[in-house]
């Protein structure tokens, strides 16, 4: 019976993860920015068997917020045991090319909202030298594409920054969980269509989470197969992906 | 992707698709042109549950719990969450559904839609009339909480409303409570319809679940032979335990010609034998007992590409023989069902508008799509409608406008309260 906090809860990765908690009798607290959904979702977790919902209403890029959030969600259940962090916008490519302030919010929203969450966080576990941090960020991170590379920069930055916050809590026994799904079918991806056999559902990706956090991994690629994908991907040369078109 | 129907007949070719993804901001109507039809998990077997040339309201995705009162026996969900799903919510906490149909691989909004029966509809009646209120959502984009007491008409009408009159967006129903998952059941074979009869009066009234299956390729002195399956809940108290997926899977798409006459006749002729004594009590969890066909998924793909059709009617009981004519009709056209599954409905009033049961005999029968099928359907139509009985929307894909009318002369009222965004393939076949 563990404390979760879950930041972006109404992500639908987020909500079918969360919902493997309240099965196993977690007590949670959720942040989202739409009361209604946050609503629906508290009751859909009590309903699960989560002995304890407390929600926090917050657009997370009102920075401002941010440690008040943290304080507020360790005092609504005394203490905390993990942080799972999900929230994210996947932009307009194109938008973004011609408009600068399309990028810096997505910096904001993908990178340093959760540089902000975690700034607290990250010192609050390791005073208590126990807990899990983990933050879904995106296979896209792993390198630049010419079709999203704003989108995969801030997931980029966000894996740079995670990897060295894992080394920085090791001592402190703190896991710090990198989580890079591939194409997942969720309200982000919906206009993409049709959905090629690539796309995983939610609930595949939330059962590959759970596991990760239980086993205190490091980096996650979900499902399975991505591992394999970026490997090649990683490795492909420069002159190779100027010519094509992906 | 393509959206069929479960009988994977009649195929589709032009439909588009919206997932409601949540009751916040559930559709935005402005960006669908032309008419919507939510769908479930297409469980209907025919066309009611498909909107060629238009667009489905894709509903699973509405799958949220909004209270479980665990004391009381009382759930409200959104109307996309399966009764598979509310099972595996309900029944450790000692709870079961109210009415269960043939298979758990169906949305509450389908369920109510349908306003579907089961087994124990002689005594408990139809799903319907255990839904407390529900929300629909129309296309003008207000909001109607419905129940008996408020909007009544509104609520008769989208119980067995087939989807027409909005988007159900949730729904509270009343459960009822079970002390052991297990079934005390019998199985009782009989020789011809008289002793199914005989057998069906006698277990009405002691028995809470009761269904046959006939073997009805066998002619002569065997028609209508069969076994009669009656049972209830248990009251030795157990541990309330689920049961887990599926363990088969249809592979792919048999060959068109594996449901034949001859391996039917086989089959039928098998099931009827397995069973050596008369009468063969058994306790079983109520996994296989309510859901046997769940146990392969996917199992409609045994019929091949052509696909197939359910043909679902219920006449009056006070003419036997009724039952026997069409059986004979059956056996004669040399039209093989694979399944054929004969219970009795119960006097309990329906709960919608244009709910299908009324009281009588219901007979169910599996058809692979073949030359002459609709000839022979027609003709039981006639039949069935020149004896007051009739045909069961959710697996149809072929009666008549003038059959369909006759059937529901209340058919022209239940329209004044259909959605004008909302239509179906099945909708604009029966009323053109
Ligand atoms: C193996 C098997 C056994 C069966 N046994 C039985 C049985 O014993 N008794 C029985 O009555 N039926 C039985 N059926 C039929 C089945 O129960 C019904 O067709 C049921 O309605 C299917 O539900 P669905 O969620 O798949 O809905 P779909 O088939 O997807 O849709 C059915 C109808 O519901 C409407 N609908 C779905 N969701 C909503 C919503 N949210 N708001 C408004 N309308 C909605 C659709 O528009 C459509 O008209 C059986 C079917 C199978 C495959
Ligand atoms: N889907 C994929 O293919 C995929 C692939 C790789 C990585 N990811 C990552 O997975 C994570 C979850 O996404 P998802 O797929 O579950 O999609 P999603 O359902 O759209 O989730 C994104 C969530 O972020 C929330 N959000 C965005 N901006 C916010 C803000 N300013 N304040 C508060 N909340 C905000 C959204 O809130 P609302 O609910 O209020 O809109 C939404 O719940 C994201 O970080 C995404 O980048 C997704």
């Amino acid at each position: 019976m563990r404390k979760m906090l879950i930041i972006g809860a109404t992500s639908d990765i987020a909500q079918a993860t969360v919902r493997l908690w309240a099965k196993a009798g977690d007590s949670l607290v959720l942040v989202a920015r739409n009361p209604e959904k946050l609503n629906i979702l508290q009751a859909d977790l009590k309903a699960r068997g989560a002995p304890v919902v407390e929600t926090i209403t917050a657009d997370l890029n009102d920075f401002d917020r941010h440690e008040a959030i943290i304080q507020t969600a360790i005092t609504k259940l005394g203490e905390l045991d993990g942080v799972l962090v999900a929230h994210g916008i996947l932009p307009d490519q194109k938008q973004c090319e011609n408009d600068y302030s399309a990028c810096e919010a997505v910096f904001r929203t993908n990178f340093l909202s959760v540089v902000s969450l975690l700034t607290p966080l990250a010192n609050y576990f390791e005073a208590k030298r126990q807990g899990v941090i983990a933050v879904i960020s995106s296979v896209a991170g792993d390198r630049g594409r010419r079709v999203n590379y704003i989108y995969g920069a801030s997931k980029g930055g966000l894996n740079t920054y995670l990897e060295g916050l894992r080394y920085r809590l090791a001592p402190a026994g703190v896991t710090v969980l990198t989580i890079k799904p591939g194409f997942v079918d969720t309200a982000m991806t919906a206009h993409r269509k049709p959905k090629g056999f690539l796309f995983a559902a939610p609930e595949t990706v939330a059962k590959d989470i759970d596991r990760a956090i239980r086993t205190k991994k490091g980096t996650l690629y979900t499902p399975w197969f991505w591992w394999w994908i970026l490997l090649v991907v990683r490795h492909t040369p420069e002159f190779i992906l100027k010519k094509i078109n992906v | 992707m393509t959206y069929h129907s479960w009988g994977r007949f009649p195929p589709v070719t032009q439909q588009r698709y919206y997932p409601v993804r949540s009751q916040v901001d559930p559709v935005d109507w402005e960006s669908i042109a032309g008419t919507v039809l939510p769908y479930g998990l297409g469980r209907s077997y025919g066309d009611s549950c498909l909107n060629e040339g238009g667009t489905l309201l894709l509903t699973t995705p509405l799958d949220h719990y909004l209270l479980f009162d665990a004391e009381q026996g009382i759930l409200r969900c959104e109307a996309g969450v399966s009764l598979a799903e509310i099972l595996e919510q309900i029944v450790p906490h000692g709870w079961f559904l109210p009415v269960t149909p043939g298979t758990k691989f169906v949305t509450l909004g389908g369920a109510i839609a349908n306003d579907v029966h089961g087994k124990n509809h002689h005594r408990a009646g139809t799903f319907g009339r255990y839904v407390r209120q529900l929300e629909l959502l129309r296309s003008d984009g207000s909001r109607w909480v419905c129940s008996p007491e408020h909007h009544p008409a509104l609520f008769r009408a989208t119980i067995g409303g087939l989807g027409l009159t909005g988007l159900i967006l949730w729904a509270e129903i009343t459960l009822k409570p079970i002390y052991s998952p297990q079934i005390e059941m019998e199985s009782i074979k009989f020789r011809h319809l008289d002793e199914f009869f005989d057998l069906s009066a006698e277990s009405d009234r002691d028995f809470e679940y009761t269904v046959a299956w006939v073997d009805c390729l066998s002619s002569g002195n065997s028609l209508g032979r069969g076994i009669f399956m009656r049972g209830n809940h248990s009251h030795e108290p157990a541990p309330l335990i689920t049961r887990q997926k599926p363990k088969l899977r249809m592979p792919g798409n048999a060959p068109n010609m594996l449901l034949n006459p001859i391996t039917i006749k086989a089959f039928n002729f098998v099931y009827y034998h397995k069973q050596r004594q008369r009468v063969k009590p058994k306790t079983t969890h109520y996994e296989p007992f309510f859901f046997p066909l769940d146990a392969v998924n996917q199992w409609n793909r045994i019929y091949g590409k052509r696909g197939f059709l359910q043909y679902q009617f219920v006449v009056p009981d006070d003419d036997p023989q009724v039952i026997t004519g069409i059986f004979k009709r059956v056996a004669a056209s040399g039209q093989g069902s694979f399944l054929a599954v004969l219970k009795t409905f119960g006097d309990v009033p329906p709960a919608g508008m244009m709910s299908f049961p009324q009281q009588g005999i219901t007979l169910a029968l599996d058809f692979p799509i073949r030359r002459n099928l609709f000839d022979l359907l027609d003709q039981i139509d006639d039949i069935i409608r020149a004896h007051h009985g009739a045909v069961y929307p959710a697996k149809d894909a072929r009666m008549s406008a003038t059959n369909f009318q006759a059937f529901y002369p209340q058919w022209e009222d239940f329209a004044t309260h259909i959605d004008p965004k909302f239509s179906s393939s099945f909708w604009r076949r029966v009323t053109k």
